[in-house]
């Protein structure tokens, strides 16, 4: 009997999936060196690239004299890496955490954002801001805050679901209904605050990774690097899930517990970045689809590639928002929009003929 | 199996359903409409949690965990149970879930293009399971249950979206698959002609109750037929086989008692 029947397509798949993922590195890498150079201060992508180095290795290369005189390898270190690297953790946390919601809740409009995780941390970002209340103090106070409300909605979603047996519409629709609750707390707070609050409030939404740090850094890919390899672990989970809850149980998964899982996982990533960057919108919802149309629905290789692309995107929209007005930055928040949507859009209309 | 019940929400759904399964046989759970087939073979993968005893080889189902029931049962749902974007090869790989750790390796490849092959899908295997039509997509759910490599096969209405050439095939090869590999299949089926002629034994299911086993020519009565789904019908022998043809509605009230 014939035993070949699709494994050398498959062996293709495999390769081309191989394929993407390098090709995404590398142009995540050579948009690292552009962002790099984007500043007040002059300088070229290869010097850029040089003071990465620099910085990484101290004493390994000999810097040439311009560099030294204008203090490059201190600009890059100081002011402009960690905003690249944030938009990189960023990007691949909630592109991550909105791959893993659309898998499990096998819908495609599961993200953050639809299931009212976003909305609820601007809700909590709004009570620091204009009540002043909050579980921390001082400069975290809108952080620990947002961070908490975004954990609660994930908990009540959660919570509502089980209830109600776990089914996917459920968690949907109780995500749904806590978005518009949440907007409509934070919009009665925008109306009681004082001019300068409700400014602060609207900027906190806009999502922007201008008040990105070192720490925060730190912070945001610790757990990034935490939750990933877990959930790449349990890839095959996930793709049993897609095929329905009675065959996911049937080969295997403990489907609730999983869910349940997954679901606290991808909410924990997203909690801990938009904590800090407000509501970057759409990352979620368009890098796995984008992903998914090019290399297919295995999460072992949809998840780290869509992690990329959501890097990638963000990175690129962090820098057009940083040059396209100048002298002006654009809340990345509002670029990922204007830069994802119509992309989007574009990819499915484009399926529809093919 | 021993008296298996199921209840959903004081809903009994099951009642003392018992019946005992060859390695080799081929049992076909026939039935009306919410008679308590497919609860039935969700209680048998243990999808659904019977109270009862399943007995594998005289050890208590109960005592094997998910992985080890997995290697051993596999289940093909009536519909659906296919996601969107996966190719075909991928959606017949996930029958391999149980065995496999995280990699693929040439064992699992084997088998899912030794299960296309048999399916006769092997020609389409890198196209996406939603362009498929339903038969193909049937054969597909199928193809997955087999490269599961488990030793008890459940199907739910495995041929309710095939063609009659396909539907022969289909079930041709169930009970071949049987015989050669001595699997364990049981299936519910709705076409009580196609079950007679490829079953070796049948259970009559009405409102959870056990209505009637045996092998089809024993069974398939004008009586039991008139029973189990309240019609006139008038039952040929084919070569054997007994051929069921449905007459009309019936007033009769002289039911068979259940047993």
């Amino acid at each position: 009997m014939m035993t070949d029947f699709g494994r050398e397509e498959y062996a293709r798949l495999t390769e081309k999936r191989a394929l993407f993922i390098t090709a995404l590195i590398l142009i995540l890498v050579a948009l690292v060196g552009i962002a790099v150079t984007l500043g007040s201060a002059d300088l070229p992508v290869a010097d850029a690239y040089l003071a990465i180095f620099a910085g990484l290795f101290p004493g390994a290369v000999d810097l040439p004299e311009r560099m030294i005189e204008s203090n490059a390898v201190g600009i890059v270190w100081g002011w402009r890496l960690h905003r690249v690297l944030f938009a990189i953790a960023a990007g691949f946390g909630l592109a991550i955490a909105g791959t893993v919601m659309q898998g499990v809740l096998r819908n495609p409009l599961a993200s953050p954002f639809t299931l009212g995780i976003a909305s609820a941390a601007s809700c909590g970002a709004s009570v620091a801001i204009v009540l002043g209340a909050g579980i921390l103090s001082g400069g975290y106070l809108v952080v620990g805050n947002a961070f908490l409300f975004a954990m609660l909605a994930a908990g009540a979603i959660y919570g509502m679901a089980r209830l109600r047996g776990m089914g996917s519409e459920t968690m949907i629709l109780a995500g749904v209904a806590l978005m518009y609750l949440f907007s409509a707390v934070t919009s009665l707070l925008q109306y009681v605050g004082s001019a300068e609050q409700l400014q602060a409030v609207v900027f906190w939404m806009f999502g922007s990774l201008d008040k990105s740090s070192w720490p925060k850094l730190g912070i945001v890919t610790a757990v990034v690097a935490a939750v990933v390899p877990l959930l790449l672990w349990r890839a095959w989970d996930l793709n049993a899930l897609a095929e329905g809850d009675e065959v996911a149980k049937s080969l295997g998964v403990p489907v609730e517990r999983s869910m349940a899982g997954f679901m606290l996982a991808a909410s924990l990533v997203t909690a801990v970045i938009i904590c800090f960057t407000g509501t970057i919108g759409f990352i979620g919802l368009v890098a796995p689809h984008i992903t998914r149309m090019a290399i297919g629905a295995d999460h072992r290789t949809l998840l780290p590639a869509s992690g990329l692309v959501g890097a990638a995107l963000l990175l690129g929209a962090d820098c057009l928002a940083r040059t396209v007005i100048p002298g002006t930055i654009v809340p990345v928040g509002i670029m990922t929009a204007f830069l994802g949507i119509p992309f989007f859009l574009y990819l499915f209309m484009r399926r529809r003929d093919a | 199996m021993q008296e298996l019940s199921y209840s959903y929400r004081d809903r009994q759904v099951l009642a003392d359903v018992s019946f005992a399964l060859d390695a080799g046989e081929v049992i076909g759970l026939v039935g009306p409409n919410g008679s308590g087939k497919t609860t039935l073979l969700r209680c048998l993968d243990r999808i659904l949690d019977p109270e009862g005893d399943i007995r594998l080889d005289g050890r208590d189902l109960c005592s094997m965990n998910r992985p080890e029931i997995s290697r051993t049962i596999a289940y093909v749902p009536q519909n659906g149970g296919t996601s969107g974007s996966a190719t075909v090869f991928e959606t017949v790989l996930m029958g391999r879930r149980p065995h496999l750790r995280w990699s693929v390796t040439e064992e699992d490849e084997r088998k899912v293009s030794e299960a296309l092959s048999l399916l006769g899908i092997g020609g389409f295997a890198s196209r996406r399971v939603d362009r498929l039509s339903g038969g193909e997509r049937q054969r597909v759910l199928i193809a997955r249950a087999i490269a599961q490599d488990a030793r008890i096969l459940l199907l739910d209405e495995p041929t309710s979206a095939l063609d009659v050439r396909s539907q022969i095939e289909v079930m041709a090869l169930l009970s071949r698959l049987a015989e050669e590999r001595r699997l364990a299949v049981v299936a519910a089926i709705h076409d009580l002609n196609l079950a007679a002629r490829y079953c070796h034994l049948l259970l009559i299911l009405k409102d959870g109750r056990v209505l009637g086993r045996g092998t089809p020519p024993s069974l398939l009565t004008g009586r039991m037929v008139r029973a189990a789904y309240g019609i006139e019908a008038s039952v040929k022998d084919e070569m054997g086989v007994p051929y069921v043809v449905p007459l009309r509605p019936s007033n009769n009230d002289d039911l068979v008692e259940i047993e």
